[in-house]
């Protein structure tokens, strides 16, 4: 079954620039897709494309049965409570605990404590964090980092887990480490699309890959590596 | 749905006051801004609903007083009331022959009904009166002068220069502080949105994570408009204090009037309480419309 699908989808910014080109792409429910390509690509600008952060100017997406180009501004929170997004930058809450950050996602809809604890702990568990809950974000290490940003992520429990180069800041240890959590999380049902420049964990995984080039795709391996001829 | 709304609530109170604790230096900035305004804006507000007060005073109790001919026929009264009732800016006449004028003041002493009691109509030295007060006080020169020019008129008083001047005096400062005090206001409320949107940049990753996980816009707004709501009730805090002791205080050291009988102040009870419920009031608006709009920019909407 389709979880996403792009038709024709062209993305030009204001300034002339056109990031993507008449792009379609299908992506299944509980697959795992590498977006990748140079900079410049269009990566970025399909990834929150996805999240409804930009808007496409010509063509159809649609994530979750919702038509994310007619999703009004003041409605676009209907769309964000389906997915799980992560960043390279983690954009955690330094003020708030590991704990607190991860409850933020589920406070800020309104759900009940009780329901509230059992989902972080469950969250934190998964990413193996449940021992630094009381810790803040600048007492822990960038993967530890990423893993809260990610346990937020999935805290809702999304059929979508959008990963915007996660593994940007870390070094490979710990980027495989990260890895091998989104591998857990897809396991357990959830589709993951993840854009990133590494190689190696591209290689690695051996997932599907979806190429792009100057926001057209060039290629689509079901299985593929990060082959340097194409990008 | 309605438990959702309700818990959202209670969190939104929750972050606010976390918010106003964290982010204190910054809450105190917005905290203080709006005391000073509120502070400046009671002063005027007494000041100018004094000033209306005396104004209205002295409107009520200056009568021009028309002093007719001894000559006078009551035909020519007649007359003339009929003109005067024909004239602009008549609030109100009254007709006082010297007779009643007479009886009035025998019955105010014995002195005087002592001395009048045997004058007759013809010895009585008294004048005939129309008793006048009149709808503008601005105008009761010209109305003066009108009346003044009737024929059978022989004096006409209302206390002239000084009501004049005291009425000039009190419409201007009347008018400058009501300018004052809706400037002022205009003022703070963008002052209070500058710095609560200070306030709120500091914590535009929050708002950011908020947007991402899915909180809606109104999930966002509410835990900064309660913040603003707590600045604007904890910035009027001092200019209430102020306002309940202060004009108190000034009320009981010039007992009740100020320079002379005729100004007289506005009594303290209940006025300072609306004074500061109406302090209170501005200061949860102003506070409250300070952050809604500081908050809009980060929104999508």
């Amino acid at each position: 079954m389709e979880l996403i699908r792009l038709s024709k989808v062209t993305k030009r910014y204001k300034n002339g620039v056109t990031a993507i080109a008449e792009l379609d792409l299908k992506i299944k429910k509980g697959d795992f897709v590498f977006i990748i390509g140079n900079s410049g690509s269009g990566k970025s600008t399909l990834i929150k494309m996805l999240y409804r952060e930009e808007k496409p100017t010509m063509g159809k997406i649609i994530v979750g049965g919702i038509d994310v180009a007619r999703l009004i501004n003041r409605r676009v929170y209907r769309l964000r409570r389906k997915l799980g997004i992560v960043f390279q930058d983690f954009k955690l809450l330094p003020k708030a605990t590991v704990y607190e950050n991860v409850a933020f996602a589920l406070e800020v809809l309104g759900e009940a404590r009780q329901d509230i604890r059992q989902k972080v702990i469950k969250a934190l568990e998964l990413v193996d964090l449940k021992d630094k809950v009381k810790y803040y974000p600048d007492q822990l290490s960038g993967g530890e980092q990423q893993r809260v940003a990610i346990a937020r992520a999935i805290v809702n429990e999304p059929k979508l887990l959008i990963c915007d180069e996660p593994t940007g800041n870390l070094d490979p240890k710990i980027s495989m480490e990260i890895m091998r959590v989104l591998e857990t999380i897809n396991k357990l049902g959830t589709t993951v699309i993840m854009a990133t420049h590494d190689k190696q964990i591209v290689d690695e995984m051996q997932k599907r890959v979806v190429v792009l080039d100057a926001g057209r795709l060039i290629k689509d391996f079901e299985k593929g590596t990060y082959d340097y001829e194409v990008v | 749905m309605i438990m959702k709304l309700f818990r959202m609530f209670g969190r939104s109170i929750r972050d606010a006051y976390r918010s106003v604790i964290r982010n204190f230096s910054l809450s105190l900035a917005s905290i203080s801004c709006i005391t000073v305004t509120l502070v400046i804006v009671s002063l005027f507000t007494m000041a100018s609903y004094n000033v209306d007060n005396f104004t209205k005073l002295i409107k009520r109790d200056v009568t021009v007083v028309v002093f007719l001919d001894n000559d006078i026929t009551p035909e020519e009264i007649n007359a003339m009331e009929t003109k005067i009732s024909q004239m602009d800016n008549i609030a109100k006449y009254e007709f006082k022959s010297k007779l009643e004028i007479k009886e009035q003041m025998q019955s105010s002493s014995d002195v005087f009904d002592r001395i009048m009691s045997n004058w007759d109509n013809k010895e009585n030295p008294l004048q005939d009166t129309f008793l006048i007060k009149v709808i503008q006080i601005e105008k009761i020169k010209e109305t003066a002068a009108a009346l003044s020019a009737l024929d059978k008129v022989s004096v006409v008083k209302y206390g002239e220069g000084m009501v004049e001047k005291l009425v000039f005096i009190f419409s201007v400062i009347e008018k400058g502080t009501a300018g004052l005090v809706i400037g002022l206001l205009i003022v703070t409320a963008f002052l209070i949105a500058n710095t609560i949107k200070i306030t709120i940049f500091s914590r535009q990753t929050e708002i950011s994570i908020m947007r991402l996980v899915g909180a809606s816009n109104l999930a966002i707004r509410l835990p900064y408009i309660i913040e603003g709501l707590f600045l604007g009730i904890l910035g009027s805090v001092i200019p209430i204090i102020i306002t309940i002791y202060g004009y108190t205080i000034f009320y009981g050291y010039f007992e009740g009037q100020l320079f002379s009988p005729l100004i007289r102040l506005v009594s303290p009870y209940p006025f300072i309480y609306i004074i500061s419920l109406c302090l209170l009031g501005i200061g949860m608006v102003v506070g409250m419309w300070g952050s809604a709009r500081a908050v809009r920019r980060h929104l999508k909407i």
